[in-house]
């Protein structure tokens, strides 16, 4: 008896496919989710690639209409579902209790089963683009009735693939919770947590409060769809608009969700390479929560262009203009962060100051959009595939990449390659603005997105774009070199790893052991 | 720093954008840089809106990144920078809330006014019924000069050669690519002309950047907007509303006269719309090269989008060259699907609603006698009859 129980204390990680089967560590998992991400990032960059190839001269070369429009849905949907959600969950599960001194997630079981419907649900996404008739080709969005009556066969697996994804991410939500409620270490009271637990925590109610929104929707896409229902057919006495509504109040905190934890990342890496504390840390807890209430009050700004009675719309606009304020702040104290710090600029550094500009001038095309008179132009133009590029792509993703050059070292044990990635910043920054930044002039100019193909006018920039596309999906291969380089050696990573870090992760031996804190740490 | 310095400050700013704005009175081809000003007042004052915006987050921008840049350059530990203690400004956090909040409300003021502006459709001199199809335009004038009149607005024919997958056509030589159609909409100039917006089928979006609005085309709905052009001339545009495959390849023109050029169009529309409707409705019996004629250009127009100029069909869409039903024997089947669309794939649209009986006999003889297919000649009278 004694000696199983001394074994139980002890046992490291199991050997072998069952040990990531069945694993309830929240390491495991992980690591789990991170690699998904990571695989759908490059399967879901491989689409913006075909996308890109379309559109680098006028006129049609590569894929027919129907395929280019299937290519902009999937790469949508896997980036949304596939990559960016999934890594921050992978990033929740590794940080989360290692921040809060907790042993594990609350619920390990059932973050094994979260974690583990994603690769069935992304394959049966996937797998739609081989069916019969083509996979889904109505955008990202699935406005009905081009998603309902107008769709192919393959929809219905579509709208399986949603529903597991939205399981998945209510129980990861779930578990997320009941954690940082639960499991916090004696003496880490709510104000002292992490501002990365705190944006995941208020996420994590996002989560819930949404998901099952989506859920709703597609379910209604399904009784249209098989069983003669008219939720979104105006033919049968429904509303196509009703759908956009619904979407929408689901839509507009989904991409909150995709930002938020990019926040609590940033407010984690500043401070570290500024070696002085955050600035006006309960001002951010406080805007991230007043952000997350807003964003439920403004999701018909994407809908300005539908015919809403006037003081609807007027509504929208003040609703959506005001989030510039929380925003702001946020961006004002990671600025009064650094200011007089001692500052050094090691590669997660360099990301996430890549992300404070980047991403502030994402937030500005914001603003600009929510201004619904001059929203009637840009609308469903490239100005705001530009924008919602540099909010997703330089904001969620750069500072998941932050985040992974950040930890990797307390994850593996070793410091990753110092010129490679520089190589990866360096590249992916020059090129991701080479593709993105010209995509605004070309909506100001009138051009539609989600077209397969253009007047001549717009030709230049589209080539620039699809040039900096290429070069920034090539320097991804540098990340995934550079990760696979530092899990097989590398300088060996002290503790603390970063002379300005603080908080408990970094207290713990690098690599973090496979068990953490099974007996709670004192915060004080 | 003060308020009243801010009011100050801002006003400025303000000023000084209207003195740029209204300075660069160019024209209206796209520009490759900038939103254009477009040839109304609401799309002027969508520009100047969309200019006071921007030139404010480039001064925001300015500060926010001059100070993060300085503090990179000035705060490095390599210089020796010893990091300050501060973390915390009750004083600094209210002032950088309260600041965007004035600049916010500064903007809301005029956004307000144009939104009110461009919502109002009242007092109107015309009405065109705009209807949005996979993929083209109808127009129908609902009174005035051109009552009565309705047609559709299609891709015009050099560019759809054009786009053809591999067309070995250098589109950069095709004049206006893409934003070219068979048949503008015509309207006069110096008149509020109002739209009303429906669809069909899937919901677009009629966007013309020259007039400043775009609105959605949603079926079930009828939505409402206007505009008062001053200077004639041709306006381009395209759906923005992604509605299935050729969403790229449904572009909107529309042509403005002066009151005595657009009053000579409508006469000349309208005794062409009686003459093709007493063509169609005749009884006569059309030679089978005739109807082969007129079919390969309707073909062309509503047809080869999906089942492709030779036939063979693409994707969902399924070839006719050697199909069953354009082969059999009895024409029936064959006319009761292009007459009433597809009972069992939605795709297949009900063009007894979108051509004219000879229209409709022509393209199915067409069908019939294409490609190697060589079935019976369907005359106008047949159609008449399914219907």
């Amino acid at each position: 008896m004694s000696t199983a129980h001394a074994e139980h204390e002890h046992h490291g990680a199991p050997s072998g496919l069952s040990r990531w089967l069945f694993t309830t560590n929240h390491k495991d998992i992980g690591t789990l989710y991170l690699w998904f991400a990571l695989a759908m990032l490059f399967i879901g960059g491989s689409f913006a690639m075909v996308i890109r190839l379309e559109l680098i001269q006028p006129g049609m070369q590569w894929v027919d209409p129907d395929f280019f429009n299937s290519m902009t849905t999937m790469h949508g949907l896997i980036m949304v579902f596939g990559a960016i959600m999934p890594a921050f969950v992978g990033l929740a599960n590794w940080l989360v209790p290692m921040m809060i001194g907790a042993p594990d997630m609350a619920l390990p079981r059932m973050n094994n089963w979260s974690f583990w419907i994603l690769p069935f649900a992304g394959t049966m996404l996937l797998s739609t683009m081989f069916m019969e008739g083509g996979g889904p080709n109505f955008g990202w969005t699935f406005y009905a009735p081009l998603s309902t009556t107008f769709a192919p066969a393959s929809t219905d697996f579509f709208i399986f693939a949603v529903h597991m994804l939205g399981f998945s991410s209510i129980m990861g939500s779930i578990n997320i919770i009941a954690t940082i409620m639960n499991m916090r270490a004696p003496g880490m009271t709510l104000m002292k947590m992490p501002l990365f637990v705190w944006t995941w925590l208020i996420t994590a109610f996002l989560l819930i409060a949404v998901m099952p929104v989506l859920a709703g929707a597609v379910t209604m896409m399904l009784t249209d769809r098989n069983f003669g229902t008219s939720f979104f057919d105006a033919a049968g006495g429904g509303d196509p608009v009703l759908f956009q509504h619904v979407f929408w109040f689901f839509g507009h905190p989904e991409v909150y969700i995709m930002i938020l934890p990019a926040f609590g990342v940033v407010s984690q890496i500043i401070p570290t390479f500024a070696r002085k504390r955050l600035f006006g840390y309960s001002s951010m807890v406080y805007a991230t929560a007043s952000i997350a209430f807003l964003s439920f009050i403004v999701w018909a700004h994407h809908m300005f262009t539908v015919g809403m009675p006037v003081a609807g719309e007027l509504f929208f606009l003040y609703a959506t203009v005001l989030i510039a304020v929380p925003t702001g702040v946020k961006v004002f104290n990671w600025v009064a962060t650094m200011w007089q710090g001692s500052l050094t600029f090691e590669l997660p550094m360099k990301w996430a100051l890549a992300f404070v500009i980047l991403f502030t001038i994402g937030g500005f095309s914001g603003l600009m959009l929510g201004i619904a008179p001059v929203d009637f132009q840009y609308h469903d133009t490239y100005f705001v595939v530009a924008h919602f590029h540099y909010v997703l792509v330089t904001g969620a993703l750069f500072s998941i990449i932050a985040a992974v050059y950040y930890w990797l070292p307390k994850w593996t044990g070793h410091m990753y390659s110092e010129s490679l990635g520089n190589w990866h910043f360096w590249t992916s920054v020059i090129f991701v603005n080479i593709t993105f930044f010209p995509q605004h002039f070309l909506g100001l100019a009138g051009m539609p997105r989600r077209v397969p193909d253009y007047n001549a006018a717009f030709a230049d920039f589209n080539f620039m774009s699809s040039i900096g596309a290429f070069g920034f999906g090539l320097a991804q291969l540098l990340f995934l070199a550079l990760i696979i380089k530092c899990i097989k050696g590398g300088e060996k990573a002290t503790d603390q790893v970063w002379e300005g870090a603080e908080g408990l992760e970094w207290e713990i031996p690098s690599p973090a052991p496979y068990h953490t804190f099974a007996e709670a740490p004192e915060v004080k | 720093m003060s308020v009243r310095k801010l009011k100050q400050a801002v006003m400025m700013l303000f000023s000084s954008v209207l003195v740029m704005t209204s300075s660069h009175a160019w024209a209206t081809e796209i520009s490759s840089l900038n939103l254009r000003q477009g040839v109304t007042e609401v799309s002027r004052n969508a520009y100047s809106l969309h200019m006071i915006v921007l030139w404010i987050c480039v001064a925001i921008g300015v500060v926010v990144f001059g100070a993060m840049i300085y503090s990179m350059f000035a705060h490095r530990k390599s210089k020796g920078a010893v990091a300050a203690s501060f973390h915390e400004s009750h004083k600094v956090e209210v002032l950088w809330t309260v600041i965007p909040f004035i600049i916010l409300i500064a903007l809301a003021i005029p956004a307000t006014k144009n939104l009110l502006l461009i919502e109002d459709a009242s007092n109107s001199d015309m009405t065109v019924k705009v209807t949005g199809y996979q993929w083209k335009w109808s127009y129908e004038y609902m009174d005035g000069d051109a009552e009565g009149v309705k047609f559709f607005s299609a891709l015009d024919k050099a560019s759809n050669d054009a786009r053809a997958m591999n067309s070995g056509i250098d589109v950069s030589k095709v004049d206006n690519y893409l934003l070219d159609v068979d048949n503008a909409l015509v309207i006069p100039t110096g008149k509020k002309v109002r739209f009303l917006i429906t669809s069909n089928d899937v919901i677009h979006s009629w966007w013309v950047p020259d007039f400043g609005f775009k609105k959605d085309a949603i079926p079930g709905y009828i939505n409402e907007a206007w505009t008062h052009v001053d200077q004639p001339g041709t306006y381009r545009g395209q759906c923005t509303e992604l509605c299935g495959k050729d969403h790229g390849f449904m572009p909107v023109v529309v042509i403005a006269k002066e009151e005595g050029e657009y009053k000579k169009w409508a006469a000349a529309k309208k005794s062409e719309a009686d003459a093709a409707a007493a063509a169609a409705s005749s009884d006569k019996t059309w030679s089978k090269a005739e109807l082969m004629a007129k079919g390969a250009n309707v073909y062309g127009s509503s047809c080869a989008a999906c089942h492709q100029a030779n036939g063979e069909g693409t994707g969902p869409f399924p070839a006719l060259k050697g199909s069953p039903l354009a082969t059999a024997d009895s024409a029936a089947g064959h006319i009761d699907i292009v007459v009433n669309g597809s009972k069992t794939n939605p795709l297949m649209a009900a063009y007894g609603a979108q051509l004219n009986d000879l229209d409709l006999a022509a393209v199915i003889t067409y069908e019939r006698n294409s490609w190697g297919n060589e079935a019976s000649i369907v005359q106008p009278k047949d159609v008449k009859a399914a219907r």
